[in-house]
């Protein structure tokens, strides 16, 4: 049963030793890693390329390694999502390369600021997870609710300011990390199993439960919460209509007067601390807090849901203004990317690469199954700065990387409603 | 001594000019920004538009805002006057050695060696679910359940003012005492006034320009906060300024502009309203 999926998947133990062998040789071929750099030009080393894009992705290993790799310099502006969108749209040449989650790019497509991906230039591209390329997964299509990634893939030409109705040459962005997202809880004192999304809101927790205080998010945990909790029901989660948002936040305000929220997080580093301080057992969490938690010795898990996950996924963007050797160096950069260094590290912080089996040549086979293969780790797992994250025998939250994307029930989204949501959202902190 | 004419100029030269391009300049664009449309998560559009405003004084939301935001700083304002009058009083009046004074005085700033968040972010350890305090009345058996209301309440946000603002008090008051002749209260006293009479008719007066300072300090200060509120409440109680922080997040700068403005107008008010109960300039110069 389980092989069969995995063959669905392309992603058979054989296929994935093929994938190693292959990269094995380039290695070996190249004498470097992954056979980077394949460019050669005199002044390509006095190119640096700004890499823009949200902390949980921009982080200052992956450009270390890649100007290490590639002979340019890579180099990386955190920024918040508005913050994103906002230099690509105001200040486009700031930027050569962004790092922007699936819905952002039904903000900057429109405006023209970016060029669309050249698909055969991504030698790579066949690899990369159906999720993204063909909306597929495991040989079901994935959730269309939300703004699932197939859906803005792509565009008809270079200079397209819309999305294309199905596969083109021509990709919006170059698939990056993704994650399916679920509650964080402390096992040791929720006193029961968590089984639902609804449990969020279940009285048991009252002064005990929070929530992400970033309304685009914030709303969809919420909306996930609610529907389970038969509270409200939705068309659309991934798009609610006003009255479903009225009703939502009105729900989220209850909830608040009745002392349920312990607190409302607005940073990843809150949301470590109410969870390892004991404040809140139950809570919205991103899966490197998690991991972050459980770094200090204090059990924490991220659980699956029946209702499925929340997915996101980023992708990177090439700005409009790159051309020539820029160009050349930013495709360098994008088929570096996903060659395996940056899936490997990640991997290690809860998250996904779009093509994995380029990944597991830089994981050990016991972080291989236990990040990837849902296994029961064979020796302590640590993290990326080297603190034990889970023992031998303990297996990842939500199993293997098939059975959680293909419980992906809505995606991160901007909603239709958004300009009504952020007022609203207002309201439910000021309540 | 008469000063000619451009000699003076020279003399408020500098002061004007920090004033000019530190509060005008970016005082001003606000006042522009505050004008112009908004374009989805995008920003901000040059445009003449009166909507933000509208929005602004129209919104049930706000007014909650700024009720909120006027109860802290009213709730800091008297505890902080209060703490910092006696302070400065048992320090001017009680202690006879003015190096004891001066080194007592010393120590109240010891607290601003370190950074505002550190000092704030110092009472969660205490207030906590899990905190020192409650550590302790459960032990003591005071409490069988933890008491949830010392932190991420209204509670923690007042305890953080008071304690981050009450310097601003004293500094001021201080001052002002330390000004004052003690022939004065040594009169008053033969003159057959009790403590109290010689607090309330001869030391209060003296000090009101110490206390107007200081006020103005505290009012600014929590009236444009919104780290502290947001911390210590846990993101459960708003102020203004997190409802300007807030759209500033969807990149609603000028909705936030307008917001910004009605704030700074506000401030203004108090502001004004404080000097004009007490005549600072003319205390001063006495």
């Amino acid at each position: 049963m389980k092989d069969k999926k995995r063959e669905v998947n392309g992603l058979s133990r054989r296929k994935v030793l093929k994938g190693a062998a292959a990269t094995a040789g380039a290695v070996a071929g190249s004498g470097g890693l992954g056979g980077f750099p394949t460019i050669w030009a005199q002044n390509i080393k006095d190119i640096t390329l700004n890499h823009t894009g949200m902390s949980y992705s921009t982080l200052i290993d992956i450009s270390r390694q890649a100007s290490a790799d590639l002979g340019f310099t890579v180099e990386m502006s955190v920024v918040d999502h508005a913050g994103l969108t906002n230099r690509m749209v105001q200040d486009p040449e700031s930027i050569d390369v962004a790092d922007s989650e699936i819905w952002q790019t039904k903000l900057f497509v429109p405006q023209g600021v970016t060029q669309a991906v050249d698909v055969s230039r991504i030698s790579l591209w066949d690899k990369i997870t159906p999720l993204y390329t063909q909306g597929m997964f495991a040989g079901k299509e994935v959730s269309r609710q939300g703004d699932s990634p197939y859906e803005i893939m792509y565009r008809e030409s270079k200079d397209a300011t819309s999305f294309a109705g199905g596969p083109t040459g021509w990709a919006t962005f170059m698939p990056g990390v993704y994650n399916a997202d679920t509650l964080g809880i402390r096992p040791d004192l929720v006193g029961r199993p968590i089984e639902k999304w609804g449990d969020l809101f279940s009285s048991e927790f009252a002064g005990k439960a929070a929530i992400q205080n970033i309304p685009t998010i914030g709303i969809m945990d919420a909306i996930m919460a609610a529907e389970s909790a038969g509270e409200i029901t939705y068309a659309d989660k991934g798009n609610p209509t006003r009255e479903e948002i009225d009703a939502t936040i009105n729900k989220l305000i209850e909830l608040k007067n009745d002392g349920h929220w312990r607190a409302l997080w607005n940073t990843f580093d809150e949301s470590v601390n109410l969870m390892a301080s004991g404040e809140v057992v139950i809570q919205s969490m991103w899966s490197p807090a998690v991991t972050a938690v459980r770094s200090q010795g204090i059990p924490c898990a991220y659980q699956p849901l029946t209702e499925g996950y929340r997915g996101w996924g980023n992708g990177i963007a090439l700005m409009s203004h790159l051309d020539g050797l820029k160009l050349d160096a930013a495709y360098e950069y994008l088929n570096w990317y996903i060659s395996g260094w940056v899936g490997g590290f990640i991997a290690k912080q809860g998250y996904y690469i779009s093509v994995p089996e380029t990944a597991r040549s830089h994981l050990s086979d016991n972080e291989w199954g236990f990040f990837y293969g849902g296994e029961a780790a064979t020796a302590d797992i640590v993290s990326p700065t080297g603190q034990k994250t889970n023992s031998a025998g303990e297996m990842r939250d939500g199993g293997s990387y098939e059975e959680r994307f293909a419980n992906v029930a809505v995606w991160n989204n901007l909603m239709d409603e958004a300009a009504y949501l952020f007022p609203k959202w207002n309201e439910f902190n000021a309540a | 001594m008469k000063l000619s004419k451009a000699t003076r100029y020279l003399q408020v030269a500098p002061l004007a000019i920090l004033l000019f391009a530190f509060v005008v300049v970016p005082l001003s664009l606000v006042v522009v920004v505050s004008f112009y449309t908004y374009l989805h998560l995008i920003g901000i559009v040059p445009d003449f538009t009166l909507v933000n405003y509208i929005d602004v004084l129209s919104n049930l939301v706000n007014w909650k805002l700024y009720l909120s935001t006027l109860k802290f700083t009213f709730f800091t304002l008297a505890i902080t006057l209060a703490l910092g009058f006696w302070i400065a009083y048992f320090l001017v009046f009680h202690v006879r050695n003015i190096l004891v004074a001066i080194g007592l005085f010393l120590v109240c700033t010891v607290p601003f060696w370190t950074s505002n968040i550190i000092r704030m972010i110092s009472w969660k350890p205490l207030l906590g679910k899990y905190g020192l305090i409650n550590q302790g009345l459960m032990s003591a058996g005071v409490v069988d359940e933890p008491v949830e209301w010392l932190l991420f309440s209204d509670f923690a946000v007042i305890v953080s003012y008071v304690h981050l603002y009450t310097l601003f008090m004293i500094v001021p008051i201080f001052n002002s005492m330390a000004r004052i002749d003690k022939s004065l209260i040594e009169a008053a006293v033969n003159g057959g006034a009790t403590r109290w009479g010689v607090v309330w008719h001869v030391i209060l007066p003296l000090c009101k320009s110490g206390i107007a300072l200081g006020s103005v300090f505290v009012v600014t200060l929590v009236m444009g906060d919104f780290f502290v509120v947001t911390v210590m409440s846990g993101g459960l109680s708003g102020s203004v300024t997190f409802g300007i922080f807030n759209d500033l997040k969807f990149l609603n700068y000028p909705r936030a502009s307008a917001n910004a403005v009605v704030l700074v107008i506000i401030v203004l008010i108090f502001a004004a309203g404080i000097m004009r109960l007490v005549d600072v300039r003319k205390e001063l110069t006495r």
